[in-house]
């Protein structure tokens, strides 16, 4: 609903300062980084920034922090339904403790956590040096940068989906059983539906942050470049360097998918949402709409 | 005996929700499963649909033993107090799941699924959203989406208990009907006596986890068993034996009653079961004085106060009411017509009528 013209004279002085308030933190924190960004990216002009972005280095890092999101999203998406339904219709012996500890990789810097990787999958740990030995190197390697990302993006699926689970309760799925459902038809015709958008929310989350994700990479990856350089690690050493404007159209792609991810999911939640609830709601409702229509 | 429950027993950690429960239920009946919150109703309910393991005891579904079968298998239709339906299907998907699920041909389902809508009046709602719906058209689409794989009994646990008072009231009725054209078997879950009266051939009152009465509701109402089945069907006056050794006896009438032997025992006297005179008419009595006086309608309630100072609740109709002109703190007359004793014995109440 947007508001009257008459509703916008009534507005009294305290209001308007909120939203002044409102407005101008919001430009502080959000829109001005943002568009001191931009600028800086396209300021040398659009020819520059091809360039800038079709670096090979840049290039390489993009596809390696392309690959990792999307193995992260994936796994992380399935794990983290999976979790989030067990975590809320089971109960078992430890089921806090693993709730609580859930949160761990939000608690604990990024840095810690790709520490915490190296220790027990380094070249000199135990398991790290067996795999090795088999061909399979995990740190400084692909793989370990996988384990990193699946790491900080563990909560996000999960935390986005049980509470739906928890709010929708079990009748659903319990009225499915008595019409024959097993438990597979269940979950997939009852239960996946319902949580659709929490599933779609948590793993466009994932998806940011992956592609964000420095911290951690920074630790496991050894950063070498044209190898085991993602996209914001490739930022970091731009950055360093002496010509920062590569660092910059990197910056501005990756802040860019991120926020048009986002964006997207929410433009098309809302079409779904409209379908399944306003549309037309029952005859009192549709009756009070028009009646604000005629104001 | 379409549906037979021998000897459930369900404890959750310290609660005994269903404490070593027998009943069996005719076929082609509508019976109702009453009882406080606590008592153990949907519980039971639940057990017969599979949905929860009793702990020990055996339930019979149309002659098949069904106390180990999955949900799945059951061939039951359930249907939940608040709904339940699915949020992202229409009208049409919900009541067609069932049937899917059993994998007919999609002909038949959609003649079925059309079948249902006219049967519970939503077929112009049958490309809506269940948010899209009011409370009693929800309710209407998750009954129907229970019977569309016909089956063999319907469970429905307080499927009125989250609609407004008018709605409830016509579904119920309309419940009513539509288990006179199906027959399908029916057990019904509720609190509420008066729905359980309306709606049910035989009614199953259930007190912490145990049962306290089986029967037609009319019968349990007039000659309930226990003082928890007297108090739970209907207000009730709970009189000590002193008061009733102080009634006005005239023309040396015997005491119409004879008192429990065993200080636990006590009276009970539903309060349209007293009359009210303006003088004493020589049938044994009280004097009382009227405390407060509420037009209820046609009915009214009398608040009187006896001579012992115990309160006891009348109702009249509004009619006698007028005609005797009554009226707060007016002295009146107040005798029993029907009172009901119960002995306080070592195990269970027994009860004694007495008409007078």
């Amino acid at each position: 609903m947007k508001p009257s013209p008459a509703l916008q004279n009534t507005m009294t002085w305290p209001q308007r300062f909120l939203i002044g308030a409102v407005l101008s933190w919001f430009g502080l924190l959000i829109f001005g980084p943002a568009v001191a960004l931009a600028r800086r990216a396209f300021a040398p002009g659009m020819g520059a920034f091809f360039e800038a972005l079709t670096d090979p280095d840049a290039i390489q890092a993009l596809l390696l922090t392309l690959k990792i999101t999307v193995v992260v999203t994936i796994s992380n998406t399935i794990f983290g339904i999976g979790m989030a339904v067990v975590l809320v219709r089971q109960r078992f012996w430890g089921r806090r403790i693993v709730d609580g500890l859930l949160d761990l990789p939000f608690a604990v810097s990024p840095v810690i956590a790709g520490l915490m990787l190296i220790i027990l999958y380094g070249p000199k740990s135990e398991i790290g040096s067996r795999l090795e030995s088999i061909g399979f190197p995990i740190v400084y390697h692909l793989p370990g940068m996988i384990l990193a990302g699946m790491f900080v993006t563990l909560p996000l699926v999960v935390r986005s989906v049980a509470p739906i689970l928890e709010e929708i309760g079990s009748d659903q799925e319990d009225v499915a059983s008595t019409l024959g459902a097993d438990w597979w038809t269940t979950f997939r015709r009852i239960t996946l539906p319902t949580i659709r958008w929490g599933v779609a929310y948590g793993a466009a989350l994932v998806v940011a942050r992956s592609l964000g994700e420095f911290g951690a990479l920074l630790v496991v990856s050894g950063n070498i470049i044209g190898r085991t350089q993602t996209a914001t690690l490739y930022v970091h050493d731009q950055i360093e360097s002496f010509d920062p404007h590569g660092a910059y159209v990197m910056s501005i792609v990756l802040a860019t998918v991120s926020f048009c991810i986002l964006v997207g999911l929410e433009t098309v939640q809302n079409r779904v949402r409209q379908r399944e609830y306003a549309a037309e709601t029952n005859e009192d409702d549709q009756g009070a709409v028009r009646q604000m229509r005629r104001h | 005996m379409d549906i037979v429950v021998r000897n459930l027993s369900k404890r959750f950690g310290n609660f005994q929700a269903i404490d070593d429960v027998s009943f069996a239920i005719p076929g082609g009946q509508l019976v109702a499963l009453l009882g406080p919150s606590g008592s153990g109703k949907s519980t039971i309910l639940r057990a017969i649909a599979g949905l929860e393991t009793p702990d020990s005891g055996t339930i019979e579904l149309v002659g098949e033993e069904a106390t180990n079968l999955p949900t799945q298998k059951r061939g039951i239709g359930f249907v939940f107090q608040h709904f339940a339906l699915f949020r992202h299907m229409t009208v049409q998907q919900n009541v067609a799941f069932g049937l899917e699920i059993q994998k007919h041909p999609k002909a038949e389902v959609q003649e079925r699924v059309q079948e249902l809508l006219k049967l519970v009046q939503m077929t112009n709602f049958a490309d809506r959203y269940p948010l899209q719906l009011s409370g009693g058209q929800r309710q209407r689409v998750a009954l129907a989406r229970a019977l569309a794989p016909k089956p063999k009994v319907l469970l429905l646990d307080e499927p009125f208990g989250a609609l407004d008072a008018k709605v409830r009231d016509e579904l119920r009725v309309w419940l009513r009907r539509l288990h006179d054209e199906s027959h399908v078997t029916s057990l019904f879950v509720t609190h509420d006596q008066q729905e359980a009266f309306e709606v049910c051939d035989q009614v199953v009152v259930l007190n912490h986890g145990k049962i306290e009465q089986i029967g037609p509701p009319q019968e349990l109402y007039e000659r309930p068993a226990s003082p928890f089945v007297t108090e739970f069907l209907g207000q009730v006056n709970i009189l000590r034996p002193e008061t009733i050794l102080g009634m006005q006896l005239d023309n040396e009438r015997p005491l119409p009653v004879r008192l429990p032997g065993t200080p636990g025992g006590s009276i009970y006297v539903r309060p349209h079961d007293l009359v009210i005179s303006r003088e004493p008419n020589g049938l044994p009595g009280w004097p009382a004085r009227i405390k407060r006086l509420t037009p209820l309608g046609w009915l009214a309630r009398v608040e009187l106060i006896l001579p012992d100072s115990t309160p006891v609740h009348v109702q009249i109709t509004q009619a006698n009411s007028l005609e005797l002109g009554l009226e707060n703190g007016l002295d009146v007359y107040v005798r029993p017509r029907d009172l009901k004793v119960f002995e306080e014995s070592s195990k269970a109440a027994t009860a004694i009528n007495y008409v007078i």
